[in-house]
């Protein structure tokens, strides 16, 4: 088995391993906050999902650097790959929030700073993906993509520093928060396990979307080329499916 | 477990997107896959 399969597959038994594991320590270890009780163990998969998400924008704009710099098609694959993936993961942030919003709060939803510039970066990020279904033109549509990932970062860090700058119905930082603030040291070793476990997830969805990115565009240029030699006369012409 | 059943509806969310994304790029590729070698094929002609 060549190396590089041999190593995916590695990080698929590690995924299966980690969040395997990830679930036994959320319900068994994590220990059970005084206030919101059950429902509080949703912090685990809404907070790495979101960190997630977030590293997967930090890839698409530094994707879009690369591609711009380099002109390289792999780069604009691995945009792609990872913008699609991590508007997957903003999408469990989106619905896991108001699950656990509603009996905590007693509402599913409220227009404050995060979850508002949450909503607007998952949106930002659907029009990325639009945008590639309406360029046709291989290059243009990575030159435009390239470019949008880079300014469409921008809001991330917004979303991060909205409950330290405004007040929110958001829960307040745990991590750099103020005095008071902070996590129980067996709540922080759950969260990164999970983090890392959702990690491995992540880069096992990247990966797999890239192969997809890559496949297209090899099929293109194939077509391409059919169309080439219809045009030379000398073979029947290749419908598009 | 207070809340019990909200715990479960985030947990079923979480892993109903990832195994939709995941089936979802799957079928994609293997259509993909197979045009790919179709054209191939057409190519070799």
């Amino acid at each position: 088995m060549p190396l590089n399969r041999t190593l995916w597959l590695i990080v698929k038994l590690l995924a299966a391993a980690a969040t395997a594991a990830a679930g036994y320590a959320i319900f068994f270890i994590a220990p059970d906050e005084h206030t919101m009780h059950a429902v509080q163990r949703i912090f685990y998969m809404h907070v790495a999902s979101a960190w997630t998400a977030a590293v997967a924008f930090l890839i698409v704009a530094l994707a879009g650097v690369l591609y711009l710099v380099k002109r390289e098609s792999r780069f604009d694959w691995l945009g792609i790959a990872a913008a699609e993936t991590g508007v997957a993961f903003t999408t469990v942030v989106l619905i896991t929030g108001p699950i656990w919003a509603k009996p905590v709060w007693g509402i599913w939803w409220t227009w404050d700073a995060r979850l508002t510039l949450t909503f607007v970066l998952w949106l930002m990020y659907i029009a990325y993906l639009l945008i590639r279904t309406l360029v046709e033109d291989l290059q243009r549509r990575a030159t435009l993509c390239a470019v949008y990932g880079i300014f469409a970062f921008a809001d991330v860090p917004l979303v991060w520093f909205s409950i330290r700058w405004w007040r929110t119905q958001h829960p307040q930082p745990v991590i750099g928060g103020g005095e008071g603030s902070g996590l129980d040291p067996t709540m922080w070793k759950v969260l990164l396990f999970t983090w890392a476990a959702v990690s491995l997830l992540f880069a096992l969805m990247v990966r797999q979307r890239y192969r997809l990115e890559a496949a297209r565009h090899e099929t293109e240029l194939l077509r391409q080329q059919l169309e080439e030699r219809k045009e030379s006369g000398a073979t029947p012409a290749v419908s598009r499916a | 477990m207070k809340n019990f059943e909200s715990l479960f509806a985030a947990y079923l969310v979480f892993w109903a997107i990832v195994f939709v994304y995941h089936f979802s790029v799957s079928r994609r590729l293997a259509r993909t896959e197979q045009d790919l070698e179709s054209l191939k094929q057409q190519l070799r002609k």
